[in-house]
């Protein structure tokens, strides 16, 4: 141990942090300047369509935590439909298993929104209507190869350049 | 003359900044030389094993990616073998290369951290960390494209992977193995050499040999002591046989050689990347798997070589749909059992630093 | 040299002052006094801002940027968030002890820049025992660094005080020492007059009592990589673990005050001080004192810190002598060889510095080993 040289090792390591100085930030300035998630990303809400849903209940049954709340009855068709569901955000990990779980396909998703907050837990808790698809949310491609293709390409930081450069 | 001094009880912890974690060292100090320690864990105990076998197979698989929740990939990986070994189930040829792709990726992500943490317990002001954190970030990024989330990926699954890589997927690799070499040359400049990192970290906190043996320490840190022990070798998963890598060693295991078998076990991922990208084989993923998996009654032990260690599932089936017992080796808790002989006679600062240099997730210690 | 204190009146001489400026002799004092006090608070903010925007460069973001243009105002934001939190004093610590400290630090720090000169004559008082004024007063901030870790009767505290203690002592030591050397060259103790002297500024002249000198006050101001004394990772905050509110405040200002005093101090000691070409006396000051500082933040950007005897043996081992050695060959110079031409003695010290650093790195041995328990 001890001082085996005389100090170029810290003149190396100034000389990078100096390198440093005049590289272009990595940071984004979030609210102002966004980049694009990934087309798979596992947003923070679920959307289910009533249209295609056959009620089957396999979403609620893959749930790891169990926060899907699904009751089913049979209407005079004899066909079986949702008579309630409802989704607790504030447990949901986002795991994505109940959208692999769905034997339909396209009936429930993962959201491409991530900024989802809320003031009180209780507002966490959707049903029903509100798990619909609206203008305020967007399909994910996770499990939804077609839904994929439509989003828009993610930013990555190896691509991103320094001065023109490609980061060295 | 010798001044009679009285030693004296601080908390490191629960809430401290390098406890890399809810952690509570209860050192007794005599001045600044630390004279015992007592590692107190279960803050964040969760139960994680016992939650396993309430659930069925696949609803585990969420549940690994908590325990060392800097390094998902690997935790999912070791699970879905286990239960594979127990239901045999074949897994294609292209899903063992993603499955390494992504061990390899997270060795990195999992190894920079650690050196990023290591350099902050020295006291840089977060330069190195901030520079680590960048390419972590590039890694993370290209987890978040395979799998849509950047920490938790839950990705692996009994007989492969849920899903293909994206198209894009590959070129953005190439373009990380191919600057990788050259930002780990810059870590080794900024710290590898600096003096004041050498007086910090050269013969302090030695683990012997024997001692790391026989205290059942893994990964780098055994690797560090000069045990040329790594499962990727010893027991090659998966299609680790195909590719060449060495197994960096060190001699003394000292604070410094544990960061340095970092080092270099970064530049052989960046190896085996480099091979796995050009052996890629085309086809498919995800072998068919029923979604109730009933694994015939039996038991299965998978391990593998995560980033902290030797990190194992033991699974107990009794043919229904929930594991019976799962056990897990976590790297980080056995690591940090030989942390009492390492850091007793150095002092407090020199504590932080060995405590550092294991490199522990309690996610995993506490379960 | 003429060390008495007869001439300890106060001269009011800024160069811009009307001969025919009303008020008595305490309506000056007053008005410089609290001109003095603004401008040491304007470049204490203006230094956080530098080192947070600088620090952040470094580290390939960007640094505050939301208050204000360029986030020039993010300091005066912290300092409202600062003085409105509640303040928090432990049960059991030794209230009057806990209350003073902030005020011991901060009060010296204050007073020492009286005799800062900031252009020529431009000071509250021009005292030919200066730089000893500066010395002494500038030790007197570890007396409340200690009140602060004893009085809050912190375990963390009382370990980041103890090292405080230990490393002034350790490194006032060399630090005087290597400013002995810049008085040798000037024959006088007054800053004016070392300013004045320095045709060639002495960084050339004294290169081996600037490099103690400089990593002196880094370990004085407590900045990386002797920042053992606050050492976030090992004891949290050190001596203000306990502090909240407008006493943290303080120890902030004093902290940073401590920051600029030793920045204008070595641009004063070494840099040649306000003089320079073209620009106002007052800004060459700013700028040299900005470029001392911008060094400062560049090393705690790169540099690990040391471990406590590491610490202690790098002044006594390393510092002291080098300082001594300076001494020695300063004073031999002047003695045997005062017709020198400057420019063979900057030659031939960098020379003796180098040697130096080479030849002592390489027996030099920093701090103990394992102890045996
Ligand atoms: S994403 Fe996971 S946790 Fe959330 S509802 Fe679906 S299955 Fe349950
Ligand atoms: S799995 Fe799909 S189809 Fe079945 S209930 Fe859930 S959303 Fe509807």
């Amino acid at each position: 141990m001890g001082f085996r040289r005389y100090g170029n090792g810290i003149a190396k390591g100034m000389a990078l942090t100096f390198k440093h100085l005049f590289r272009k930030p990595i940071t984004t300035q979030y609210p102002e300047e966004r980049l694009n998630v990934s087309r798979r990303t596992r947003g923070t809400q679920i959307i289910w369509n009533r249209d295609t849903c056959i009620a089957c209940s396999a979403c609620a049954r893959a749930c790891p935590i169990g926060c899907i709340d699904m009751s089913t009855s049979r209407g005079e068709d004899k066909k079986l439909k949702v008579d309630n569901i409802t989704i607790d955000f504030g447990l949901c990990i986002f795991c994505g298993l109940c959208v692999e779980a769905c034997p339909v396909g396209n009936a429930i998703f993962l959201s491409y929104n991530w900024e989802y907050a809320e003031y009180q837990r209780s507002k966490l808790v959707l049903s029903n209507d509100e798990l619909l698809y609206s203008n305020t949310k967007q399909v994910s491609g996770y499990y939804h190869p077609d839904v994929e293709k439509t989003l828009p390409e993610q930013t990555l930081l190896v691509n991103r350049t320094n001065r023109g450069k490609p980061w060295d | 003359m010798t001044l009679k001094t009285e030693p004296f009880v601080i908390n490191l912890g629960p809430v401290h900044p390098s406890t890399h974690g809810v952690f509570r060292l209860r050192a007794t100090l005599d001045g600044e030389v630390v004279m015992d320690i007592e590692p107190i864990i279960g803050y964040l105990h969760r139960g994680i094993e016992k939650i396993a076998e309430g659930r069925n197979y696949k609803q585990d698989i969420p549940l690994t990616d908590r325990l060392d929740y800097v390094a998902s990939m690997s935790n999912n990986l070791p699970y879905v073998m286990a239960v594979e070994k127990l239901a045999e189930i074949a897994v294609p040829e292209r899903a063992e290369y993603i499955r390494i792709i992504m061990a390899e990726m997270q060795r990195i992500a999992s190894h920079l951290l650690a050196v990023g943490s290591l350099a902050n317990d020295l006291g840089t002001f977060f330069t190195p960390f901030q520079y680590m954190f960048r390419e972590r970030e590039k890694i993370v990024d290209l987890f978040e494209m395979v799998c849509g989330q950047r920490l938790l990926y839950n990705y692996m699954r009994f007989g492969g992977v849920s899903h293909d890589i994206p198209d894009e997927f590959i070129p953005a690799l190439c373009k990380l193995v191919s600057t990788m070499p050259g930002f780990i040359d810059e870590y080794d400049q900024l710290l590898a050499e600096n003096e004041i990192l050498l007086a910090r970290l050269k013969g302090v906190g030695i683990l012997p040999k024997e001692l790391a043996i026989n205290s059942s320490v893994s990964g780098p840190m055994l690797r560090a002591s000069g045990v040329e022990w790594d499962i990727r070798k010893v027991d090659s998963y998966s299609v680790y046989d195909r590719f060449n890598f060495d197994i960096p060693t060190e001699v003394i295991g000292d604070c410094y050689d544990r960061y340095r078998v970092r080092i270099q076990e970064m530049r052989q991922s960046v190896r085996i990347l480099e091979q796995a990208i050009e052996q890629l084989p085309p086809g498919e993923v995800l072998a068919k798997v029923s979604p109730r998996l009933k694994p015939p009654v039996g038991e299965a032990y998978a391990h593998i070589e995560a980033p902290k260690g030797e990190l194992g599932f033991y699974l107990v089936s009794d043919n229904s749909e929930k594991p019976y017992r799962l056990h897990i080796r976590a790297p980080s808790l056995i690591n940090l059992t030989a942390l009492r002989e390492m850091v007793i006679g150095w002092k407090l600062a020199d504590a932080i630093v060995i405590f550092g240099s294991i490199d522990i997730c309690l996610g995993e210690v506490d379960r | 040299m003429q060390t008495s204190v007869t001439s300890f009146n106060p001269t009011f001489a800024f160069n811009t002052l009307p001969p025919d400026w009303p008020g008595n002799f305490w309506l000056h004092w007053l008005v410089f006094t609290i001109i003095l006090i603004a401008f040491i608070i304007v470049s204490v903010i203006m230094f956080i801002w530098f080192e947070r925007r600088l620090i952040g460069r470094f580290q390939i973001r960007l640094g505050p940027n939301r208050v204000g243009p360029f986030g020039l105002f993010q300091a005066i934001a912290d300092v409202i968030k600062i003085l409105t939190k509640e303040d928090i004093v432990p049960q059991k610590a030794d209230k009057v002890v806990f209350w003073l400290a902030p005020l011991v630090a901060l009060v010296p720090v204050l007073m020492v820049f009286a005799v800062v000169p900031l252009q020529s004559g431009a000071m509250l008082v021009d005292l030919n025992i200066g730089i000893l004024y500066v010395v002494a007063l500038s030790s007197i901030v570890s007396i409340g660094i200690f009140m602060a870790g004893w009085g809050s009767n912190n375990k963390y505290s009382i370990i980041g005080a103890m090292r405080d203690v230990a490393q002034l002592i350790s490194y006032e030591i060399p630090l005087v020492l290597s400013i002995v050397g810049v008085v040798l060259l000037t024959g006088s103790l007054s800053l004016t007059e070392i300013v004045g002297a320095q045709n060639i500024p002495f960084i050339l002249l004294q290169p081996i009592g600037f490099f103690v000198f400089f990593i002196g006050s880094l370990a004085e101001i407590n900045r990386c990589p002797f920042d053992l004394v606050e050492a976030e990772s090992e004891i949290i905050a050190g001596y203000n673990i306990e502090f909240s509110g407008s006493k943290f405040a303080t120890f902030f200002l004093a902290e940073y005050s401590e920051a600029v005093l030793l920045s204008a101090l070595t641009a004063t000691l070494f840099l040649g001080g306000w003089s320079g070409p073209l620009l106002p006396p007052i800004l060459w000051l700013l700028i040299k004192m900005f470029a001392v500082f911008a060094i400062i933040i560049w090393i705690r950007s790169t540099l690990p810190r040391f471990r406590i005897d590491q610490m202690m043996a790098f002044a006594w081992k390393f510092l002291l002598p080098l300082a001594l050695i300076n001494l020695l060959l300063t004073s031999l110079q002047i003695v045997f060889w005062p017709e020198a031409s400057s420019w063979i003695i900057v030659l031939l010290s960098f020379a003796i510095l180098v040697a130096l650093i080479l030849v002592w790195s390489k027996s030099f041995k920093p701090g103990g080993n394992k102890v045996g328990i």
